[in-house]
């Protein structure tokens, strides 16, 4: 893969469940060491665009490729090079930190003789040495979602993607969790994608971002670009999002997404 | 956060890079692909295996359904003599029926737990992974027969107790574990493609309802097929179950036979396994949608 070509691509995508049109011809492409955010409230279809980038959907129309990998036709290459973390905490409680990573070793194929060093690396690398024979049961949720993390980034992905990594955190995990992703992109120069309808963040991690609204994108650029185009010089994200959806940011949003924040966020209590 | 231009990566990270894409990944050869199916498998029944040793209570609450049926419904009978049973007591007659019962009331229900982890990502994660959806739903199924031998170890106890002539040679002991397993992959197969299809635990729950009293009756589990009446008894042999039960009834059992053969138990229960199996691997990743 050249670092020239793009890590994502995105061409006139397009996903109905039904009638109801999730994603409506959205393209954008995503260069090598880029973190690329998709913003926008629940119902806006950015989970059903990161299931499709990650081979959990099929597209209905259009297309979409990670590291040159068509996710349809080349799945299972696809699987192989990027690393996901879904939004709920999915972490084993019942085991520890270092075999959760264990499963993820084996799951992923990483050679018997390396496997043991490997997890150890990333147990470093995610801050969760002193942790690691501890069952994740007693861990704090900042910890959960940088041990989620670490399972992803275990094979070394060249794509990590993230849905809505900071959901449910408390102010200072959220925090944590931004330092740690913001450092792990300086160590290693990975692509990220990642979805989230907090304007606070899109703003510190993201290199561009793409506005969602109700399954179309709205917007497409760096923070400071889409700033500047609202014509208000001190425009905040907020204020971004409402010139080019005409709504703020807390419309949409089902019972069931609601009902899953709300669950992850006690999981983390 | 000033610095926005996208990181170059280090030169130690770029060389891992390219040995990762230049390595063998192992369905690149027909070995290798299978070697790393069978791990993957076993890794996920070691992760479900480890779940179910979590909470020791569930076994005591699961030794009361198969203890009641045979201290119950089994002494009454047993006095009632109302039952074919070829001669031998009611009770060792039924013993073998109640462990599979035990067995299929407890994988009918286990795929709920496939909603619990659509809920909570973890379906999403696996799927993302490069792991044959294969292995993922195998993996299950065995790890199902896993849980079942909990149930197996409390029917034979009980059987103890109540002074049925069981058969210790450690052949026939082997036999009854694997069938117990293939028994255990079979129906909790069936759940997983009923949650898959329903997806929702309240429809699930209403089905599973529906299914097991069906499945359990129309079997040879406490009384024989050859006693029902004709379109009862076509049911019954179209039912895995009972297969299953004249196979335990055969090895369980000091003197046992089987009336439909053996060879036959242990097929048609692989058969129909392998088939659900695979059309579990088919609907699993429908979950994530």
């Amino acid at each position: 893969m050249e670092p020239s070509s793009p890590m994502i691509e995105v061409v006139d995508l397009v996903k109905r469940f039904g009638d109801h049109t999730a994603v409506d011809r959205v393209s954008f492409s995503v260069s090598h060491g880029e973190v690329f955010g998709l913003l926008g409230p629940n119902g806006a279809g950015k989970s059903t665009i990161i299931k499709i980038l990650t081979t959990l959907l099929p597209p209905t129309d259009g297309r979409a490729s990670v590291v040159g990998f068509d996710v349809t036709k080349q799945a299972m290459a696809v699987r192989r090079r990027i690393g996901y973390v879904p939004q709920a905490l999915s972490a084993d409680g019942s085991l520890t930190g270092f075999e959760n990573l264990m499963v993820f070793a084996r799951l992923y194929d990483l050679p018997r003789s390396t496997r043991d060093s490997k997890v150890r690396e990333v147990l470093a690398l995610m801050g969760l040495e002193d942790a690691a024979g501890k069952l994740v049961r007693t861990y704090s949720g900042g910890m959960i979602r940088r041990l989620e993390v670490g399972q992803a980034m275990l094979h070394q992905p060249q794509v990590l993607f993230l849905d809505e990594p900071t959901i449910g955190l408390d102010p200072v995990a959220r925090k944590a969790v931004w330092d740690h992703l913001g450092q792990l992109r300086k160590q290693t120069g990975m692509t990220i994608c990642l979805t989230t309808h907090y304007m606070e963040e899109a703003d510190s991690l993201c290199d561009r971002i793409a506005i969602l609204h109700l399954g179309h994108m709205m917007a497409l650029g760096s923070p400071a670009e889409l700033k500047a185009a609202t014509g208000n010089a001190g425009a905040s994200l907020d204020d971004v999002f409402t010139s080019f959806t005409g709504n703020t940011l807390e419309t949409g949003g089902s019972y069931r997404d609601t009902a899953r924040t709300r669950r992850t966020a006690r999981r983390l209590s | 956060m000033t610095q926005r231009a996208p990181v170059a990566p280090h030169d130690d990270l770029v060389s891992t890079t390219t040995t990762s894409q230049e390595q063998q990944f192992p369905e690149e050869s027909f070995l290798g692909a299978i070697k790393s199916f069978v791990e993957k498998t076993f890794t996920i029944v070691g992760l479900e295996a480890r779940k179910i040793s979590h909470d020791p209570t569930d076994v005591f609450t699961r030794a009361v359904q198969p203890a009641l049926w045979l201290l119950i419904f089994g002494e009454v009978f047993s006095h009632v003599r109302a039952i074919p049973t070829g001669g031998r007591p009611y009770l060792d007659f039924m013993a073998p029926g109640i462990l599979a019962q035990s067995v299929l009331f407890i994988a009918i229900f286990s795929g709920i737990a496939i909603i619990w982890e659509r809920d909570l990502g973890i379906v999403h994660k696996f799927l993302a992974s490069p792991t044959p959806r294969t292995a993922l739903v195998l993996g299950k199924a065995l790890a199902a027969g896993v849980r079942a031998m909990t149930q197996a170890v409390i029917v034979y106890l009980l059987a103890l107790l109540l002074g049925v002539h069981m058969n210790w040679n450690p052949l026939n002991l082997l036999g009854v574990i694997i069938m117990i397993i293939m028994g255990a992959a079979c129906f909790s197969t069936f759940s997983l493609i009923i949650a898959c299809l329903v997806k929702t635990r309240e429809r699930f729950m209403g089905i599973g309802q529906v299914l097991t009293m069906p499945l359990f009756f129309a079997s040879n589990a406490i009384y024989p097929v050859a006693i029902m009446p004709i379109w009862l008894q076509v049911i019954a042999h179209s039912n895995p179950l009972s297969y299953e039960v004249d196979a335990l009834r055969s090895l369980m059992l000091a003197g046992g036979a089987s009336t439909t053969g053996l060879g036959w138990d242990y097929l048609i229960l692989f058969v129909v396994t392998t088939v659900l199996v695979l059309i579990g691997a088919q609907l699993y990743p429908r979950v994530a949608y």
